[in-house]
Parts: C-alpha cells; structure tokens; sequence
C-alpha cells in the first residue's frame, strides 16, 4: 500500500458490479480499490455474500464489471484473462483423466511443449506428495488430495498470479492444515501473486501478506491489516502473540459489522 | 517352490463345482427352477400344446427350426442396427445443437419431447403406406423409437459441465471447440452410453413391432405366422431369439461403454 514507487501488479479502481435479479437489481460491488504487488499474498476475508467471489471473477475477466477498471500489469482487463492460474471451492477434476492427465490439460490447452509440462507436473505432484498418485482417477483420490491436484494444474503454467475462490472451504480441519501448508511450498519459489478468498479469519492471516477484510450488502472493501509475521510460517506461528493479535482484531471488525453477535 | 504352493489352494477352490455353482447369477438359478416348475405344470395337466407347450417341447422346435430361425434373425437385426446407427447420427448432432443454440432449445426441443406421446405402433401403418413394405419402415420405427434417449441423455450430459469447469477452461484460454472435444463431451460420455443402452432395448422392439405390421421376413414376422396357425412353440423360439438379439446387443454397448468410459468403473475410496 505504502510502495508507491512500484507499479502495481494489480490494480482495482472504483470497481462496482450489479447484478439483474428477478427482484430487481443487486448491487454486490460497490466501489472498490485495490492495489496489489506483484509476489503478495493477499487474502480476501468476509461473511457469505460479500462478492469476494465476485471480484475473483471480475479479476479472471470471466465476468465483467458494471463500472470501474481492473488492470493486471499493462493490461486491462475486459475478457477472460488466461494469463492466470485458478482453482475454485470444488476441485474440478476432469473425472476421466488421471492425476497427472488432468495437470496436464492445462499444457494441451495452452499448447506448450508436452515434455517439459510433464517433468513440471511430476516435479509439483511430488512437492504435495502425491508422486505415487500420477496414475489415478479423481474418483481414487480423497477429497484433499483432489484438491492438491486442482492447485498443481493451476500452477503447471508458472502464472503470475494465482487465484483461489475459497479452496479449502470443502476440506476437513487438518486436510486443511495440511494443504496450507502445501501451498505456502508451492507458492515460496516463485514470484507468483496470489489473489485468496477464504472466511475463515486464522486461515487468512496464516497465508497472507495482507488482509482484505469486506462487509456485506453491497461488497466493499472494510480494512486492509498488514501481517508482519515471518516466513516461512510454520503452524505453530498459530500459538504466536502477534497471530493471536491479528485474529482478534478482525474477529472485532467482524462484530463491529454485525457478522457475529455474541449474547452475554 | 513356495509360490507355487501360495498359488495352489487359491485355484482350487476356484475349480472346483460348488464354487462354480456359486459364482454364476442367482438370477439364473432362479431361472432353471421357473422351467423345471413350468415342464412339470405342463405335464401334469395335459395342457394342449397349442395353448402353452412345454419348455422342452420349445427347446426341440427352437433346434428343428434353428436356420429358417437363423435367417429371420439375421434380417431382424439388420434393421436393428441399421436404425440404431441412424438414430445415433440422427440424435447426437441434433443433441449438439440443441445445447449449443438457444433458439433450437427453444423451437426445437419441445417438439421432440412431445413427439414421443405419439404411440409408434399407430404411425407404423403409415410408414407402410409411405415407405412400402421393403427395410426403410422398419427402420425408420427403430429410429423413431431409440433416438429419443439418445437426444435427451446427450443433452443432459453436455449441460451437465458445472460453470467451473468452464470458467476453468476460458481461464486456459480454451475456445469452443477445445471446450467442447476436451471438457463437454467426455463429461457427457456415461449419460450418453445410458443412452445408447436404453435405445439397444427399444430398437429391438422397435423392428419387431414394424414387422408385426407389414413384412414378409423377419422374427415379427415369425411370430404373426406361427400365431396364425396355432403355433405357440415357434413363437417361442421367436420370442427366445429377440431377447437374446437384445441381450447381446445391449451387453456389447455396455463392453463398448467400458472401453471408452474406463473411469465410470474406477474403484472408489473416501478417505486419505
């Protein structure tokens, strides 16, 4: 926020989205700026119906917005945008191909050479540990381990930015764990921006650079909290005072806007 | 050595006849004690055979009358899987079209759905009247009757991708044509080949009943026949030869369907 030096990898301004429903017009963006760096991790956190989902899809160039400009680079968006990665709540898995077949969709798509996008898939299944699961259908995999399928197809093309509608909100608590874990690894080497949508407040401020916090009716953009916690992070950094900081602060943000009410 | 006397208590227990017994279909038990039931009901009440005869008494006419039996059944399925082909080269692309173009969705669809209120048999005297009474009205009944599923199924399964997987397909940079071949139609193979099994059973019944209207070979033909003078056993042998047309061809589609539809039959597990 503060690097104005640096051009953003990201930028969002006066960004609103409408929707047409059948009782009339829903507006789930209102206004919202954005700027992002390349290399950040930024999660965005809000209740069900903020349209943190919404702004994954304007930023994918899958929807477009009622009003306002989104930039990636050089680049306005206004179709869809292929120069990212993204993986959604459901993994997504094309159920007839394989494990590494289904990593490798995205290089047959993209038509890249197939024998480097082979030795990349095997090298990122190995990193989630699924290096003996190359052979098996989506239908023999376990839902943690399909989902760790769906982010290696995501990255197999080295994008520049990454984006994840709530992946880990299907997941068991310590699949979960788990696969945070995971992507933290996958993420640490290259200079990949990730765009994370989650409501889950520990798991947002375990990723990321920074947190996007949204309210509710229309969508728009509440506070950003910097977490200035050290990486790599480990899950004990959980048990860290500065972590437990940060989780209590947003829980009262949440209940500043009414999200939660608690009844003495 | 040792893997060998490993092997051996395994191989005989699968030779050996109870095992054997037990390994087949219960179904087909069930099947042999309904004949012995029916031999035995037959004899003992002395019921003319041109009323019911008895299993074996079909059995020996199904052998007497095997290649005249053979010969119809050969023209039978010939229209079987003439119709079947027409019916899927007929209903996929219509299927397509449908999903693919909101106007034939619109204008179209409806009308193939309400199309099927229109019981075959009655139109089938028509078709006579139009086509004669040579193949194309047999075949144009087996299309009639086994297109239908194949439309709708293929439709269900095109439309059946979730909005993810296509967003995910755009966020590739793939176009129509890649989503299509690589994302839309391998998802809608197994509701296509549901399809493809419903159509076996009714393209069957479709060229029979076609026959039974107008037609100087074929098992419907048998049929009308050997009931015009009283001859039950051969309309069994008849009735024995259209299921097992219809058995096999379904059982084909489905050994087709485990080839090109392999992960529809991948072993499932639910845990880490």
């Amino acid at each position: 926020m503060t690097d104005h030096a640096v051009k953003p990898h990201i930028n969002i301004s006066q960004v609103s989205k409408t929707f047409r429903g059948r009782q009339g017009e829903v507006q789930a963006l209102r206004e919202v700026d954005l700027q992002i760096q390349h290399g950040e991790f930024v999660s965005i956190l809000g209740p069900s119906g903020c349209g943190k989902s919404t702004l994954l899809m304007l930023l994918s160039g899958l929807l477009p917005s009622s009003r306002g400009k989104i930039q990636v680079d050089d680049k306005i968006i206004n179709g869809p945008n292929s120069d990212i990665g993204i993986v959604f709540q459901q993994d997504v898995l094309l159920e007839w191909r394989n494990a590494l077949e289904n990593i490798l969709i995205q290089a047959e798509i993209r038509k890249s050479p197939m024998d480097a996008a082979t030795a990349r898939a095997k090298q990122l299944l190995k990193m989630v540990s699924l290096e003996d699961f190359e052979g098996s259908y989506p239908k023999e995999l376990s839902g943690g381990m399909r989902q760790r399928v769906s982010i290696c197809r995501a990255l197999l093309h080295k994008p520049r930015l990454l984006l994840m509608d709530e992946p880990f909100g299907a997941l068991d608590a310590m699949t979960r764990d788990q696969l945070q874990l995971d992507l933290l690894r996958l993420c640490s080497d290259d200079d990949m921006t990730v765009f994370f949508i989650t409501h889950s407040i520990p798991e947002a401020v375990f990723l990321s650079d920074r947190v996007v916090v949204m309210s509710p009716r229309p969508g728009r953009i509440e506070r950003i909290i910097d977490i200035d916690l050290p990486r790599p992070r480990r899950l004990a950094v959980r048990e860290d005072p500065k972590f437990i900081k940060y989780t209590r602060e947003l829980t009262e943000i949440f209940m500043g806007l009414g999200v939660f009410r608690e009844e003495v | 050595m040792a893997a060998i006397t490993d092997a051996a208590p395994v191989a005989r227990t699968r030779r050996s006849p109870l095992r054997f017994l037990g390994s087949v279909s219960p179904a087909f038990w069930t099947l042999i004690i309904l004949l012995v039931l029916w031999e035995i009901a037959v004899r003992i009440t002395n019921v003319p055979v041109y009323i019911l005869p008895s299993p074996s008494a079909i059995a020996l006419e199904f052998v007497d009358y095997w290649p005249r039996l053979l010969i119809n059944a050969g023209v039978t399925l010939s229209e079987v899987l003439i119709g079947f082909i027409c019916a899927i080269f007929i209903g996929v692309p219509l299927a397509v079209l449908v999903t693919y173009s909101r106007a034939a969705e619109r204008s179209v669809y409806p009308l193939i759905v309400a199309s099927q209120t229109i019981p075959k048999v009655a139109i089938a005297p028509l078709l006579l009247a139009w086509f004669g009474y040579g193949l194309t009205p047999k075949i144009v009944i087996v299309v009639l009757l086994s297109f239908f599923p194949i439309v709708i199924n293929t439709v269900v399964g095109l439309k059946s991708s979730s909005a993810e997987m296509l967003y995910l397909a755009q966020s590739m940079g793939a176009g129509g044509w890649q989503t299509f071949w690589k994302f839309r139609l391998p998802q809608a193979l197994p509701y296509m080949f549901a399809g493809l099994k419903l159509a076996t059973v009714l393209s069957v019944i479709g060229a029979v009943v076609a026959e039974f209207i107008g037609a100087d070979k074929g098992l419907g033909y048998v049929i009308v026949v050997a009931g015009s003078s009283f001859d039950i056993a051969r309309q069994f042998a008849a009735i024995i030869m259209i299921s097992a047309i219809g058995m096999i061809f379904f059982a084909i589609i489905e050994l087709i369907e485990k080839f090109v539809v392999p992960w529809k039959h991948a072993a499932v597990i639910t845990s880490e």
